[in-house]
């Protein structure tokens, strides 16, 4: 894989946030380059969040600069992320509940044309198909159904749903198995090969260090604000090696044996 | 809906029903509240069925209703924002002395009209913008901002009423304010009335079918989830509030329309009753979900509450009381239609 910068599809800069006095991302530069699965990890408060929340244009950043493709952008926010192929799986789904599954497939970036009139057929025979793409095996197959209606993992579905109809470069899943069984989660790291296998990235942060190992092929550790340790899966043989180095991190601040970044 | 195929005409025939089953679902708050009126207006024909049996009856209705129908509709968005706009009565009064105020020193009634819409559109921005930039709750601050306007009205004129008994006879009067379909008699449905469903038409489109109603929708189910997915959130809760108050000069400007005279009072009133019918017209207080046509609806419910309490022989003085008791009914027949889901 070649490691020069401009292969980046996104890459910060030196990027900082902070709330109030906590500085949540203090400096982090970090890039992911086409097909490759990034895995990160960090406990909680490590900023992992929040620096997703940077890269998918909810939080603007206090300073550093946001790469796309090579090229800054200035003024970043959801829109324009959106725009430049990145399509987020938030942890809470970012779904609006109350409202049908072919509207919340297409929030904010509706199918219409230039006078703003929603092309509503079009909506609903995309939501369709994809719905039947994802696996919906439940039988209120509808995709007139309110999402409040569906169960988690289905809700899961209709986000990962955009990010397919949408065709992202660059697919962020923000703890994507949390909550959902064992079929589902399964049916999750289906969805990750896939997209990887058409030459797609993606961004897979997880509690769960087994998952992350398994669909990562480098991983990213985030500690207090500041990537600690950056390392490609060769250079790590199991799991149980990575978890060593994050309790290392917890206890040192830094990883022992792993190059810090 | 286009059957798949497989099954042959009993699916079709099956998805068919399912599809009137679904219209039914979709469309069950604004149903409950036009059985209601429905209801009501059979009752009311029951208690006295010589004035309900008249056209007159309905027209006299029909005169006033669509200034709380102009109203109404952009409220509908507001409400389904998240949001709430107590200050339309003002902003009618406000926007309706620009108009009648140009009219009144010989000016072009059209140049009145476009000032009247200019002056709510920019009551409605400086709302969206107390309430979304400056952070104030859409409740206090727009409670503030009617009496704020009403008290500058009455700062401005003193307590003096404009009339212009000039604008019969003009073209854009007959075009808005006379009737045109005779029914009995010389009588026929005013023209603001087929204004006012034009009005409901073009805001059920936009509500349901083009891209600003359907994130108005999002942003009041969930604004984080909104903004997670690119919309501009507080673009769309100031534009709700500038919808307001170009309803609001729509009103004001049918008001001056149809009465003839401005008075400095003008817009006052229509606060509680349209407050009501929004509610009674199936819109939950909740955020996300409304309907328009229910919003039109519901006004039309109070607005009979009045004529049908008269009619049945009854005194004004229990006008109130049925006006209470007919909003907490219907709310209780809304009720159910399911509580919020989340």
């Amino acid at each position: 894989m070649k490691q020069k910068h401009n292969d980046f599809i996104i890459e910060l800069r030196n990027v900082t946030k902070s709330f109030g006095n906590v500085n949540a991302v203090d400096g982090i530069s970090f890039g992911v380059r086409p097909g490759e699965v990034v895995g990160l990890i960090g406990d909680n408060g490590a900023g992992k969040s929040t620096l997703i929340k940077i890269l998918s244009g909810v939080h603007p950043p206090d300073s550093g600069q946001i790469i796309v493709r090579g090229r800054e952008v200035r003024n970043w926010n959801a829109a324009k992320s959106r725009d430049a192929g990145i399509e987020t799986v938030y942890q809470d789904r970012a779904l609006a509940p109350q409202q049908t599954i072919t509207r919340n497939i297409f929030m904010g970036r509706e199918i219409k044309n230039r006078f703003g009139i929603i092309k509503v057929n079009r909506q609903y025979q995309e939501a369709n198909r994809l719905m039947r793409e994802i696996g919906f095996t439940s039988k209120v197959f509808d995709p007139d159904s309110p999402v409040a209606t569906l169960s988690g993992g289905e809700r899961q579905g209709v986000a990962i749903a955009r990010a397919l109809y949408f065709d992202a470069d660059l697919i962020v899943l923000d703890e994507p198995t949390t909550a959902l069984s064992l079929v589902e989660t399964a049916k999750v790291f289906g969805f990750i090969e896939n997209v990887r296998a058409r030459g797609r990235s993606i961004i897979f942060i997880g509690h769960n260090i087994y998952h992350v190992y398994d669909v990562a092929d480098r991983f990213v550790v985030l500690d207090r604000g500041k990537v600690v340790m950056t390392e490609d899966k060769s250079n790590i043989p199991a799991p149980e090696v990575l978890i060593k180095h994050m309790q290392e991190i917890a206890e040192l601040g830094h990883a022992a044996d792993a190059s810090p970044a | 809906m286009i059957g798949s195929g497989t099954g042959g005409g009993q699916q079709i025939a099956r998805e068919d029903a399912s599809g009137l089953v679904k219209w039914l679902r979709n469309n069950r708050r604004a149903l409950t509240s036009t059985l209601f009126l429905i209801v009501m207006l059979i009752g009311f024909t029951m208690a006295n069925t010589d004035v309900f049996t008249q056209f007159k009856t309905y027209r006299s209705v029909m005169i006033a209703l669509p200034v709380s129908i102009f109203l109404v509709v952009p409220l509908v968005f507001v409400v389904t924002a998240g949001e709430i706009d107590l200050s339309f009565p003002s902003v009618v009064g406000l926007s309706s002395y620009a108009f009648v105020s140009i009219v009144d020193q010989g000016g072009d009634p059209l140049i009145g009209i476009a000032a009247a819409l200019i002056v709510g559109a920019a009551l409605g921005f400086v709302n969206g913008i107390l309430v979304v930039r400056i952070g104030l709750s859409a409740l206090v601050a727009t409670l503030g901002m009617n009496f704020f306007l009403r008290g500058f009205i009455n700062i401005l004129v003193e307590g003096f009423s404009i009339a212009i008994p000039e604008i019969r006879g003009a073209l854009i009067h007959t075009i808005m304010a006379d009737d045109t379909i005779i029914i009995a008699g010389n009588q026929g449905i005013p023209n603001q009335m087929l204004w006012a469903l034009a009005f409901t038409a073009l805001g059920i489109f936009l509500y349901n079918r083009h891209s600003f109603g359907v994130r108005v929708h999002c942003v009041g189910d969930n604004p984080e989830s909104a903004a997670e997915m690119g919309i501009d959130v507080n673009r769309t809760r100031i534009l709700v509030f500038v919808f307001t108050g170009v309803g609001a000069a729509l009103a004001g400007i049918f008001s001056v329309m149809i009465n003839f005279v401005w008075w400095p009072t003008t817009g006052d009133g229509l606060l509680l009753p349209v407050l009501a019918g929004l509610f009674v017209g199936g819109t939950p207080t909740w955020g996300g979900i409304g309907t328009v046509f229910g919003g039109m609806i519901g006004t039309s419910i109070v607005a009979f509450i009045e004529t049908g309490v008269i009619a049945a022989g009854l005194t004004g003085f229990f006008t109130q009381f049925f006006y209470g008791l007919i909003i907490i009914l219907s709310l209780i027949f809304q009720r159910f239609n399911g509580g919020r889901v989340r």
